[in-house]
């Protein structure tokens, strides 16, 4: 065999890697991809066989006069915010807990994974009850009454200044499951030997954590930032089982103004248009946040 | 001696504190489990009357009601096989594209991740109505295999960019050691690569299991046969527009919640396993 | 590759699976989606009915939820895959779409045929929600393309109990607003909760509005509002806002009510927690499951004016259209015809507690249910008015009375807002 020959097996060797994913991917996301991208410059209502070319006016609406979008844009971003932090911040703390050498483990692992198996119709089922008032058990306000804070309650999912944050914690419980089973399975891949050598040279647990854990775990901590970030913004069914949907628009968010104007309207091409909008600023999103990360490491 | 003895002690005491902590973690996790299978053991009339987590009726025959009305037999079957082969093919496809992405270099690879990237952040509203179409055009609708194949798309774009973190994460000298032994790249991805990698290949396995399993919406668009939908279609006709039936819905649901929850049993060992193998090999 | 090996394996299986029992049958097989899961089963008994009698398979295939079903049928239109007979979940606008596009059958034939007969036996209420009159807006010929199954009203039902410990006479509902009112602080007293309804999913505050609407000023300037040619700011439109306010401030509606989901509305009212509910004739059904000893009747909601009548919301609450491609168009039509007959329409009522669309069987249904029933005389719904509001002033309505509830806005700020909306839809579709 010439070295031509074996490179030219070799290109095509590398290639064979990617062409399954390649092949089903260019069949069955760009293909519908090109057609709801084209959709996003005419005017349809889903059902006709005829569709009306109108250019830009779909985008053009969406970013000078559509302020309902961008308002559900703003809550699905302070969701978002809240479950970086928050979700994020409890998910790492967890993982790392069970990353220990310490009782009840498995059983923790099992446990925490139980609010992602589940149907979002229990958990919001279940959350209401917990939350509200009157067709509840009411257990936060009796708490809070007990604990000495009488002021502090109120209806939390139909005061318009908590219903996003309760629908945002809501949110966090039911999807650190998944931050927590990442950050683990990250984890377990840091070599022992690493924290043995540090508890060698006298670094407490707290130095070991800095110096070996958070470094090693950060290209983990930037997948499981992006994929929150993709769960939480697309985030619909589990508000629309707490509060029934967008509640004056206290809980809009992009997905229920999407399917509001693709079903409530009928305007297919619109909803179109916002679906792309909704995925250049996800992706400009991300791209931030790698660059940040690139640079942190 | 006293010294040892305040170590333990504050030992104790932080272990006691963590220990609090997770405690009231998974007592919020599994209230909701404890609800739904109470309130699958009682009557319509009982569910919002009684409402303690104490089940006051074992009302059992609601899960062989869920079972017969479900019609769940056939599409639990479904299900299982959808699942199964979703999930073989996703692992098997997406691994390849994240090593090759993470360990080969070739023309063009920064462009097809970035590609797969993108295509994670933009949902596309209008996708089924777009599926529908290409789907009928292919002669693939109403048929297992379309639905199949849609599925594993659905599921690509995540599970390349988690494997190839992990992979980017994991140490060369091991596929150098075999690459001198004469290992070829399948080989190398086959045998040193994708052991390594077992703890992420549970989660993209539990992941994608999920996702399947709790898939309705396009199985529902894309087949007009009952014979051919999945467990959650049959789930969906106790939770109707007007009369709820909450009982049957709550023991569908716990009968729905079972297979993953064991799924993720048995996936969560190799989190653990994968890395004192790997260990062991190192 | 191996892995291909799995697939095409699996994909013989389930061809060998799929090419099993099929029979070449000379009598045609009808087949219908529809997405009532609560009527499938016995769907499927009339079906089989049909069968033996006529020796004519009918085919019910169920896809729940309805969200989904929508969806499915909107697929299946664009591939021109849309089964013998199936129901449009959506507005006027969609239905006459679904013509436009030529995947309805004109059925003004047939209903005709016999001197009416087929017609005649319908609510005419229920057979206008799927007709369209001559000059429509939506541009469609005159007729009827669709076959109501079953009707049903919005109204309110107050619960007898409850009325009593509040030292009100059971027998007595209110009838104005004022006398609603009144109740309010006499609930807040007793710790109890007022109204109960879904108006977290907005449709049912657009309802009631609708109907005060109607009660304040008349069915002819509801329409002219809705043409464009009397504002939203109107007094008597901020008189329909501000009965919201009235509402809210008096306690008669219930805790969280903005964002309240219907079915735990429901819940609400069944257990006796809730001494009103706002809520379709569905609840009957509801109601009788979860709580078979609760005793409620159904009224109006009690009128802001005597100017005009009360109105409600009510019509078909599902109808059946026939595929104008289908092989099979007589056949279907002959069994829509049987599926809308006395006896089958009674069974039907009987065996899922809904109202029939065929008014020639009302004598034996539950007395709720009849109380649901008469509301019939005062019902409308806007898909027979022959013109549509804007879907985004239907939103800002909504949103904007669900803002007078949690007191963000005053009526007379969502009337602003709401003709807004409206003005720059309007030059929308002057520019076009």
């Amino acid at each position: 065999m010439t070295h031509k020959s074996m490179k030219l097996k070799d290109t095509l060797e590398n290639y064979t890697f990617v062409l399954p994913a390649v092949t089903i991917f260019s069949i069955f996301y760009i293909i519908p991809f090109i057609w709801v991208f084209q959709l996003g410059l005419f005017d349809w209502d889903g059902i006709s066989f005829s569709k009306t070319f109108v250019g830009l006016a779909n985008f053009k609406e969406i970013f000078l006069q559509d302020k309902n979008w961008w308002q559900s844009m703003w809550n699905a971003g302070y969701i978002t915010l809240i479950a970086l932090t928050f979700q994020n911040i409890l998910a790492f703390m967890l993982a790392w807990a069970c990353d220990r050498e310490m009782r009840m483990k498995n059983f923790y692992r099992v446990i925490f994974f139980i609010p992602p198996v589940l149907s979002e119709v229990v958990v919001g089922m279940a959350w209401r009850f917990i939350i509200n008032d009157i067709d509840g058990a009411n257990v936060i306000n009796r708490t809070l009454t007990q604990m000495g804070f009488p002021h502090l309650v109120h209806n939390w999912l139909s005061d318009p200044n908590t219903a996003l944050t309760t629908v945002a914690i809501v949110h966090c419980w039911k999807g650190f499951g998944w931050g927590f089973l990442i950050f683990l399975a990250g984890l377990q891949t840091i070599p022992r030997e690493l924290y043995e050598a540090a508890r060698v040279d006298g670094a407490s647990a707290w130095q070991s954590f800095k110096k070996v854990t958070i470094p090693l775990m950060i290209p983990v901590m930037v997948l499981v930032a992006i994929l929150t970030v993709l769960g939480t913004m697309q985030v619909f069914v589990l508000i629309v089982s707490l509060v029934g949907g967008e509640f004056a628009g206290h809980t809009s968010v992009p997905v229920l103004r999407i399917l509001a104007s693709m079903r409530g309207s009928s305007r297919f091409g619109y909803a179109c248009a916002q679906g792309i909008t909704f995925g250049l600023v996800l992706i400009i999103i991300s791209f931030i946040q790698y660059r940040f990360s690139k640079k942190g490491q | 001696m006293m010294n040892s003895f305040y170590y333990k002690g504050k030992k104790i005491v932080v272990n006691t504190l963590i220990h609090l902590f997770l405690i009231s973690v998974a007592i919020t996790c599994l209230y909701p489990l404890l609800w739904m299978i109470v309130s699958s053991l009682k009557t319509q009339d009982m569910i919002f009357k009684d409402i303690s987590l104490i089940p006051h009726q074992f009302r059992l025959e609601n899960y062989v009601l869920a079972w017969k009305e479900g019609g769940f037999g056939g599409n639990f079957f479904n299900s299982i096989i959808y699942t199964v082969s979703v999930v073989f093919g996703i692992v098997i496809i997406s691994s390849m594209a994240a090593y090759a992405f993470s360990r080969l270099r070739f023309a063009g690879s920064k462009f097809l991740f970035i590609m797969f990237m993108a295509a994670m952040m933009i949902p596309i509203p209008g996708s089924f109505v777009a599926l529908y179409v290409l789907l009928n055009k292919l002669h693939l609708r109403n048929t297992p295999i379309g639905y199949i194949l849609c599925m594993i798309n659905v599921g690509l774009s995540t599970s390349i960019f988690l494997l190839k973190t992990f992979f980017d994460k994991m140490p060369k000298e091991l596929e150098d050691a075999a690459r001198i032994d004469g290992c070829s790249k399948i080989g190398i991805w086959w045998h040193v690569a994708l052991p390594l990698a077992k703890p992420v290949l549970a989660v993209v396995i539990v992941f994608n299991a999920l996702a399947v399993w709790n898939e309705y919406i396009l199985a529902l668009i894309i087949f007009d046969n009952r014979k051919f939908m999945p467990l959650q279609v049959a789930l969906q006709s106790f939770q109707g527009e007007f009369v709820t039936n909450y009982p049957l819905l709550m023991a569908g649901l716990t009968i729905t919640a079972l297979p993953i929850i064991l799924v993720y049993l048995f996936m969560q060992k190799y989190i653990i396993k994968g890395v004192t193998q790997g260990a062991v090999v190192g | 590759m191996w892995f291909k090996n799995i697939l095409l394996g699996i994909s013989i299986l389930f061809s060998a699976l799929g090419c099993s029992g099929q029979k070449v049958d000379s009598k045609p097989t009808i087949t219908i989606w529809h997405w009532m899961t609560d009527r499938d089963a016995t769907f499927q008994d009339l079906a089989k009915k049909y069968e033996t009698l006529t020796g004519v398979k009918v085919n019910f295939e169920l896809y729940a939820p309805s969200d989904a079903y929508s969806q499915k049928i909107r697929a299946a239109a664009q591939g021109i895959n849309l089964p013998d007979v199936f129901g449009i979940l959506g507005e006027k606008r969609d239905f006459a779409s679904f013509i436009k596009a030529g995947h309805i059958l004109d059925l003004t034939s047939y209903m005709e045929a016999n001197n009416n007969g087929w017609k005649n036996s319908f609510f005419p209420k229920a057979l206008a929600v799927n007709e369209f009159a001559a000059g429509n807006s939506y541009g469609i010929n005159p007729g009827t393309y669709g076959v109501p199954v079953d009707i049903m009203t919005i109204q309110m039902v107050y619960n007898k109990k409850l009325f009593t410990q509040l030292g009100l006479n059971p027998s007595r509902p209110p009838k104005t607003l004022q006398e609603f009112l009144d109740i309010g602080p006499k609930i807040q007293a007793a710790g109890m909760q007022g109204l109960v309804s879904g108006w977290g999913e907005v449709w049912m505050i657009d309802c009631l509005a609708n109907d005060y609407a109607f009660n304040i000023m008349g069915k002819d300037k509801v329409m002219a509002t809705i043409r464009g040619q009397v504002p939203y700011t109107d007094p008597d439109w901020v008189k329909v806002f501000s009965i919201f306010k009235q509402m809210q401030d008096s306690g008669v509606l219930a805790k969280g009510l903005v964002t309240m989901i219907n079915k735990s509305a429901e819940q609400l009212f069944a257990n006796e927690k809730a001494v009103f509910a706002f809520n379709g004739s569905w609840c009957v059904n509801v109601y009788k499951g979860m709580n078979p000893n609760l005793e409620y009747g159904a009224i109006l909601p009690p009128q802001a004016s005597d100017k005009y009548p009360m109105s409600i919301w009510g019509g078909a609450g599902s109808s059946f259209m026939v595929n104008a491609r289908s092989k099979n168009k007589e056949e279907a039509i002959k069994f829509l015809v049987w599926l809308t007959g006395q006896d089958q329409q009674a069974y039907l009522s009987r065996a899922t507690n809904n109202l029939p669309a065929n008014k020639n069987c009302l004598a034996k249904i539950p007395e709720v249910l009849a109380q649901f029933a008469r509301g019939m005389e005062y019902a409308t719904h806007p898909n027979v008015w022959g013109v549509s509001e804007f879907s985004l002033v239907i939103e800002a309505f909504d949103r904007g009375i669900q803002s007078i509830i949690i007191g963000e806005k005053t009526p007379e700020q969502v009337a602003d807002e709401v003709q807004k909306v409206k003005e720059r839809e309007l030059n929308k579709r002057r520019a076009k």
